[in-house]
């Protein structure tokens, strides 16, 4: 078994290209759940209520935050082995929605690495910022993964 | 539809509201957020791996009891953030669906940051499968 890699706390991962965010996309997003508000689906309405364009449902910036979290985890020597893998929590801290047409880059930290009874508990927090520099969102993420059994 | 206001009581229920989860959407969440873990869609996979069958990505369901939350604000940008730990797994059958209910009460208030935390339960079957669920939101 390869054990998961302690010495990667701290350290940081920017190489994912930006996510370019699509009105299409939020949509997709949106319905599969069930974020019906029209602000999600109808740049109309989501303009009326004061925003640039479709605004995407709360948790969709797991789906950047992941996109970026793989350059660590699918490091053959963090030695996080994704078949023992079991989502243990996730947090969301939102400094602005997001919307269609932003260009969102991402810093992956790696917090914390504790293992207990078997378990290593890996926490990485993805900082979302958009094209100018300003922060979106912030994304804390803890994995399980199970030693060998 | 609504805002909390700032007197808003601890214990307020905002909404109450059921969702169904079938196998199609957890196809349907599976293209949308890119998470293609078999254990989500291929039963002989999850059964290997010692799950009770199929289970529903933890994302969709916290993303179910967020959308809920953001659906009933008049503003989705009040919610300031929502963290949850995933405590029991939610098994879709097939056929058939596995309702998820969600209640969203006022937890606590704070008037000098002018936040209140909103408990999001999530349940199946009146057990509990989101732990912690709470969210920040703005009051007005």
């Amino acid at each position: 078994m390869t054990a998961v890699s302690t010495d990667y706390v701290g350290r940081e991962f920017t190489g994912t290209p930006p996510y370019a965010v699509s009105r299409v996309k939020i949509g997709e997003f949106a319905a599969a759940v069930g974020a019906t508000d029209p602000v999600h689906h109808d740049p109309r309405a989501a303009q009326a209520a004061g925003h640039t364009d479709v605004l995407a449902p709360p948790t969709f910036a797991v789906v950047i935050a992941q996109r970026a979290e793989a350059e660590y985890i699918e490091d053959p020597a963090a030695g996080i082995d994704f078949s023992r893998v079991v989502h243990a929590e996730e947090h969301f801290t939102y400094h602005r929605p997001i919307v269609a047409g932003d260009l969102l880059h991402t810093s992956v930290h790696v917090d914390s690495i504790t293992t207990r009874g078997g378990i290593a508990m890996v926490t990485t927090r993805t900082e979302i910022t958009d094209d100018g520099g300003t922060r979106v969102c912030s994304v804390t993420s803890s994995l399980a993964v199970r030693g060998e059994d | 539809m609504g805002a909390l206001a700032t007197d808003v009581a601890v214990g307020t229920e905002l909404l109450a509201v059921t969702r169904s989860v079938d196998r199609a959407r957890l196809v349907r969440y599976a293209g949308a957020s890119g998470d293609f873990n078999p254990i989500h869609w291929n039963e002989r996979f999850a059964l290997e791996v010692g799950l009770p069958g199929v289970i529903a990505h933890g994302m969709l369901t916290m993303g179910l009891a967020a959308a809920a939350l953001t659906d009933w604000l008049d503003d989705p940008a009040d919610l300031l953030s929502y963290g949850v730990r995933f405590t029991r797994p939610v098994a879709v059958p097939d056929p058939g669906e596995v309702l998820v209910d969600i209640v969203a009460v006022v937890g606590a208030v704070d008037t000098e940051a002018a936040t209140a935390r909103v408990d999001l339960k999530v349940a199946v079957n009146g057990r509990h499968v989101l732990g912690k669920s709470q969210a920040q939101v703005r009051l007005h």
